[in-house]
């Protein structure tokens, strides 16, 4: 979350910079500002979410050393999956506490001729924000451990698209719709990156015990190996 | 200058308590010691990630079963399973701080989201004599620095006369100082919290209910905070009494002089820690010196405490016995400045430094806690809650200094493991704050509210 923070914060200051030198008056010319800021954001939390995979690369390295097997207590899937969720949460909750707040106050929506469903189309996109920013953190730190630098790309582009999406926002069907069909897709892949697969699906659900029919002996010197 | 105090409800001179370091425990350290453990912090990963606050204590154990064979051999071994109890214990502890600073926190906001009372003008501390009401912006400033110099040398001076006394062991005159500073907090302030809240829901109350309430309160409060009682419990007082504190200062502060005030009370933390010659330094080594824990009820610690005999170290009680802490060492400090006797009620300030470095030779292992000063939890209070006072309204500004304040936390720890001595909480939280609070103020607010107009995401 302080690392998205961080981006967030060089990216508003590089669009406040190019506001405070351009013309104000010029709204066609404030709006790009907009988008070429909404862009800069985009690109530099991914350069964030880098740096951060960076740092707990190295961090799980030294887990590793000191661990008791040599291996550290969490795992990299596991540090990939809560650092997508926590870049969600923020983005998330920067994106959506303000609406909410204001939520809570009288007033009318669309009052001005904006669309009425402001409020639920917003917690739509919000949700699928978040779930995104997860699964985009799965399958980054993926590529990145793998070194597959096209699903990196492939990772940015869909937040470059994402986002863009947004930007035809009073017309929700062309907005919402294809941001929750990537969401739905981006799932599945970060879901099979992770290991996931259809057997695991139907074991996961036909709620197998495992061991059940195994005797397992344990040494009294050794742990027992887990599963 | 009571003059400066032109407030409706009554209000004197608040506790004032400070306590702005963060402890570790280290117990007591034979010279030979120092060399492995100086050799111990060399060995200590750079980065480590998992945030480790837990105490020396099981470094000490190993250490002192080392010592007798005098063998370094096993050294590295025993480090490592140091290190990695350190870790275990660590991680869980670091969660352990998070929870109670961020309900504080959560309290804090709450109070000034919702009851008026808190963000109203109604006069100022004689701390800050200074008034921020000048038309121009460089007597503003210059007010509210020559308020902070004034805010901080009371500090400064009341932090010497508390080592001071400390020393010269007069005991009885720091209890009665914290006693009374805590009944007051306890039972004055609670009763305007709960009157203001109540006037805010348009709830009716008659007295003899608000009695009980607060007279049931303000007893357990004052049991548990300074004799016995339920871990939880106490924590739980120390929560919502750094919570009314932090209420107070927000209040009672001027905008501009708050922010120079958090800044300055973080060098001074800094200095007055980690100065050979500083004030808390000293408190926290004469503390070490005489193996007694420092002042109880001033820190809020995260895990049970064993009894510590004052008298005689190594036989103390060391069955797991969970109780918290010894009645011979609490209190919160009072101060009684004659020059304000003449005010009906007492003004009581607490300048209290408190690095609990509790020597514990005695540590089982189970539970060890980190130990976190209350001036800690109502600085970073004062500084999420003048965020989302002042903050136009804006709940990114309040979150993002959240998140600071808790990483600040984080690499606090962090270092805690790392150097394993007594360490200021404040500067690098407040200054994440600080710089946080400042900059989503005025860059971040624009760029998401004009995307929020649109309905963009980004």
């Amino acid at each position: 979350a302080f690392f998205w923070l961080v981006s967030l914060l060089l990216a508003s200051l590089i669009w406040f910079i190019s506001v405070q030198l351009s013309d104000r008056e010029d709204a066609k010319l404030q709006y790009s500002l907009l988008v070429f800021g909404a862009a800069v954001s985009v690109l530099l939390q991914e350069a964030f979410r880098f740096a951060y995979f960076k740092l707990l690369k190295k961090a799980d390295e030294g887990l590793a050393m000191i661990g008791e097997d040599g291996r550290s207590p969490i795992s990299l899937r596991q540090m990939a999956y809560v650092s997508g969720l926590s870049f969600g949460i923020i983005s998330g909750a920067f994106s959506f506490i303000n609406v909410l707040a204001d939520s809570i106050g009288p007033g009318t929506v669309g009052i001005h001729g904006d669309s009425p469903y402001y409020f639920i189309t917003s917690a739509f996109l919000t949700m699928a924000l978040v779930l995104l920013h997860t699964f985009w953190g799965v399958i980054f730190f993926d590529a990145c451990e793998k070194r597959r630098y096209w699903c990196l790309g492939l990772v940015v582009a869909s937040h470059l698209l994402a986002s863009g999406l947004t930007f035809l926002n009073p017309w929700y069907e062309a907005s919402l719709v294809p941001i929750f069909i990537l969401t739905f897709c981006t799932g599945l892949w970060s879901f099979f990156t992770a290991g996931g697969s259809f057997r695991n699906i139907l074991k996961c659900l036909s709620c197998e015990q495992e061991g059940d029919h195994r005797v397992t002996m344990y040494s009294a010197l050794q742990v027992p190996c887990e599963d | 200058m009571l003059t400066f105090m032109n407030n409706s409800d009554s209000e004197e001179e608040p506790c004032n308590e400070r306590t702005s370091l963060m402890s570790a425990e280290s117990p007591p350290v034979p010279s030979y010691q120092d060399g492995l453990q100086a050799s111990e912090a060399g060995e200590v990963q750079a980065h480590r990630k998992r945030r480790t606050g837990s105490s020396r204590s099981p470094n000490n154990v190993a250490d002192g079963d080392m010592s007798d064979s005098g063998v370094p051999v096993r050294e590295s071994a025993s480090e490592n399973e140091e290190e990695e109890l350190t870790l275990k214990y660590g991680a869980k502890h670091v969660i352990m701080l998070f929870v109670p600073v961020t309900l504080c926190m959560i309290v804090v906001v709450a109070t000034i989201k919702s009851v008026r009372f808190y963000t109203e003008k109604n006069g100022q501390l004689i701390y800050t004599p200074f008034s921020e009401d000048t038309p121009s912006v460089g007597q503003r400033l210059l007010n509210s620095v020559l308020n902070t110099i004034i805010m901080i040398s009371v500090i400064v001076v009341m932090t010497v006369f508390l080592v001071l006394l400390y020393k010269y062991r007069c005991y009885k005159f720091i209890h009665g100082w914290l006693i009374l500073s805590s009944l007051m907090l306890l039972f004055l302030f609670t009763y305007i919290y709960l009157g203001e809240v109540l006037k805010t829901y348009n709830v009716a109350m008659d007295y003899p209910t608000l009695f009980l309430v607060i007279w049931n309160f303000g007893a357990v409060g004052m049991i548990c905070i300074h004799w016995k009682g339920p871990l939880q419990l106490q924590q739980a007082y120390l929560i919502m009494i750094s919570a009314l504190m932090a209420l107070v200062f927000i209040k009672y502060l001027p905008e501009w002089s708050a922010w120079v005030i958090l800044g300055a009370i973080s060098i001074y933390d800094l200095m007055a820690v980690l100065c050979p010659k500083g004030p808390l330094r000293m408190l926290v080594e004469t503390a070490q010196e005489r193996n007694e824990p420092i002042f109880p009820a001033l820190i809020y610690s995260s895990a049970m405490m064993w009894t510590v005999g004052m008298a005689k170290p190594d036989t103390a009680a060391r069955g797991p016995s969970q109780q918290t802490w010894d009645a011979a060492e609490d209190g919160r400090e009072n101060h009684r400045n004659p020059s304000h006797a003449d005010s009906r009620m007492s003004e009581t300030r607490n300048p209290v430094p408190t690095r609990p470095i509790t020597s514990f030779e005695e540590l089982e292992e189970e539970e060890r806690g980190v130990k976190l000063g209350l001036g800690d939890f109502i600085f970073y209070s004062v500084l999420v809650g003048k965020a989302a006072a002042t903050g136009s309204g804006d709940w990114n500004t309040t979150l993002a200094c959240f998140v600071a304040i808790l990483i600040g936390l984080c690499l606090t720890l962090l270092l805690l493991a790392v150097f394993k001595k007594a360490l200021p909480a404040l500067p690098i939280s407040i200054t994440f704050g600080l710089v946080f609070y400042f900059s989503t103020d005025n860059l971040v607010r624009p760029f998401m509210d004009t995307l929020a107009s649109h309905q963009l995401y980004i």
